[in-house]
């Protein structure tokens, strides 16, 4: 079998021409994670194919995918890259799961992320870092960093990942690949491990915005299982990626381009690794070229470049640092130790059991979460702290709501650089928060979000991603946008 | 509910203390080291710093957004649903997962000294 890089439509061409069967595809996939997974580190455990009929008919018929391992496969282990979940198996199949399987989608693995999907780096993981397939000593990004790795070295024919405050979209910059985070309520969230439940969406990662699409196809829809999923009618995400985009309003947050850092607004001011490397704070030049020259791009397909503003913007990451620990502090009070999952053997009463599980079970990103959590919601500072980021989040959604009164979509980073070192960030917590300055604000607000590659930046030669954000409920415009996008980036 | 400019002298200073720390591992039921102690001492004291510029907004007027669905009490008829029906397989599933269980049920620690 040759070497390319499959798409989905690959596979279905392949399949029809018989090219290949189901099974070889499977195990061509197979090997190639044999070979080449020891150094990534993006499959934490693979599947042997599953015997099933594929119909032609089927959307995803045999087309090999892998799937973030904090979403439950029935009957394998799910771990959620957490040692508490070292052994858990899962007693029932996602609802996106189910989705993919009827499609005819067949299952590769798992994949790694940072620990619960708390990280921008997968170094978060119990299991060791992924490494990025452009450059072997860097992050691929995260917390989706081992299905992002997976899809950018074709282990893989797509991937799902799930984002929260970026972790679909980030890892696809970082990685050269794209990634889509749906409209909150689009996707089920019925068998993804929950971390901050009123922000997780479960997305795509792929090699191109028309797989994502038909990846979406599928996920999509109402599920009676998760009662804040919108019952909407889906439109086909395929159909209309090619139709006109002449005059579509495209709205550039001035705000984006002069990103306030972490680190000059805390004391005591410390130097960055990036300061060190004379980049500078916030966006790098490498990122604001690419993320520049694509607007004119975009302009040179006939859409009308608008400057827009988000002023709350600068207090996105703060909110979002409050809200999420405390959805975390109560999502993870279920890991006790006494229903599944780790359990400390040490422990002679039931409340040392807590205590001594969740100490030898969860790591240092989830223990400081789940701590930052329970003092924002505890009595006394529930309302400076966690009241408070609930209501400034209102102003964060209003930004975005007046500004697409004028515009159909809005662009910028994804991400304020290219893939850093291993280890060049590990060390202080609110450096990798600053990460997610860009994707943050999306999940407050709840709207779509896609990243597309744009080139290499000039100083690192790594990918960069361009970020769209779309109206609630409007991945149609989004993807079109993208779609469109990406073929003129193609011919330059 | 605290007005704006009470619930911001609650933010002033948040720098926790050795006691404060201990405070919160107990409500997150989390058992920690010494090291951690003043490691997590530190970390959240920096982050809580950070997220102090919340303050800088007026927000007396403004309602908390929790979700930004719209909706409201999602309801299902109250009809028996066979979707995860009890046998000994899906028994066995969920009570195998208990790290300590015995026949049909699930095995705990003493709750009380003896």
């Amino acid at each position: 079998m040759n070497e390319v890089n499959y798409t989905i439509r690959d596979i279905q061409e392949g399949l029809q021409k018989k090219s290949f069967s189901a099974e070889e595809i499977f195990s061509h996939y197979q090997k190639k994670i044999d070979k080449d997974n020891k150094k990534l580190n993006a499959y934490l455990s693979t599947f042997d194919l599953q015997p099933t009929t594929h119909n032609p008919q089927q959307s995803l018929a045999a087309v090999p995918c892998a799937i973030k391992d904090n979403i439950l496969v029935d009957g394998t282990i799910c771990t959620a890259s957490s040692k508490i979940l070292k052994n858990y198996v899962s007693a029932y199949d996602a609802t996106v799961i189910k989705k993919l399987k009827s499609a005819g989608a067949s299952f590769l693995g798992k994949t790694n992320m940072d620990e619960f999907a708390m990280g921008t780096s997968t170094e978060n993981s119990a299991f060791g870092p992924t490494k990025n397939p452009h450059d072997l000593t860097r992050v691929p990004g995260g917390s989706s960093g081992g299905s992002a790795a997976a899809v950018a070295a074709d282990l893989a024919v797509f991937a799902l990942g799930s984002d929260t405050g970026g972790s679909i979209r980030q890892p696809a910059a970082f990685c050269g690949v794209v990634g889509l985070k749906p409209t909150y309520g689009r996707v089920s969230r019925h068998g993804l491990i929950a971390m901050a439940s009123s922000l997780d969406q479960i997305g795509p990662l792929t090699k191109n915005v028309y797989d994502a699409a038909s990846v979406l196809n599928i996920l999509a829809g109402h599920d009676q299982f998760d009662s804040t999923t919108a019952n909407k009618n889906i439109p086909d995400f395929t159909e209309n990626l090619s139709k006109d985009i002449k005059g579509l309003k495209v709205g550039v947050p001035k705000e984006f381009f002069t990103a306030p850092s972490v680190a000059s607004s805390r004391t005591p001011p410390k130097p960055s690794a990036t300061e060190r490397e004379g980049r500078g704070e916030g966006l790098s030049a490498e990122v604001e070229e690419k993320v520049r020259s694509t607007i004119s791009k975009l302009e040179g397909l006939g859409c009308k470049i608008e400057e827009i503003t988000l002023p709350n913007f600068e207090y996105a990451l703060a909110t979002y640092y409050m809200i999420v620990p405390s959805e975390i502090s109560a999502n993870l009070s279920r890991f006790d130790g006494i229903r599944y999952g780790h359990s400390a053997g040490s422990a002679s009463m039931l409340i040392d059991t807590y205590f001594e599980s969740r100490a030898e079970g969860f790591g240092q990103e989830p223990k400081r979460r789940i701590m930052l959590g329970a003092y924002a919601l505890s009595s006394g500072y529930y309302d400076a702290y966690y009241l408070k980021a609930q209501k400034v989040r209102r102003l964060i959604k209003n930004d975005f709501d007046s500004a697409f009164e004028k515009v159909d979509i809005i662009v910028g980073p994804v991400s304020p650089t290219t893939a850093f070192k291993i280890g060049e960030k590990s060390s202080d917590p609110l450096a990798l928060y600053l990460e997610d300055i860009y994707t943050v604000p999306v999940n407050l607000a709840g709207l779509p979000g896609i990243s597309v590659p744009c080139g290499n930046g000039k100083d690192s030669g790594l990918p960069v991603g361009f970020q769209m954000i779309g109206r609630s409920f409007d991945e149609e415009t989004l993807l079109r946008v993208a779609y469109q996008l990406e073929q003129g980036l193609k011919l330059t | 509910m605290l007005t704006d400019k009470e619930a911001k002298s609650r933010t002033e200073s948040p720098r926790l203390s050795s006691t404060g720390i201990e405070h919160i591992a107990q409500l997150a039921r989390i058992k920690l080291t010494e090291k951690e102690k003043d490691k997590f001492r530190k970390e959240l004291s920096s982050i809580l710093d950070y997220v102090k510029k919340l303050n800088e907004l007026d927000t007396e007027k403004i309602e908390p957004l929790y979700q930004v669905t719209g909706i409201v009490n999602a309801l299902r008829p109250d009809e028996y649903r066979k979707d995860f029906e009890m046998d000994k397989d899906l028994n066995e599933k969920l009570i195998g997962q208990a790290p300590q269980s015995e026949n049909r049920f699930i095995k705990v620690k003493s709750v009380l000294k003896k």
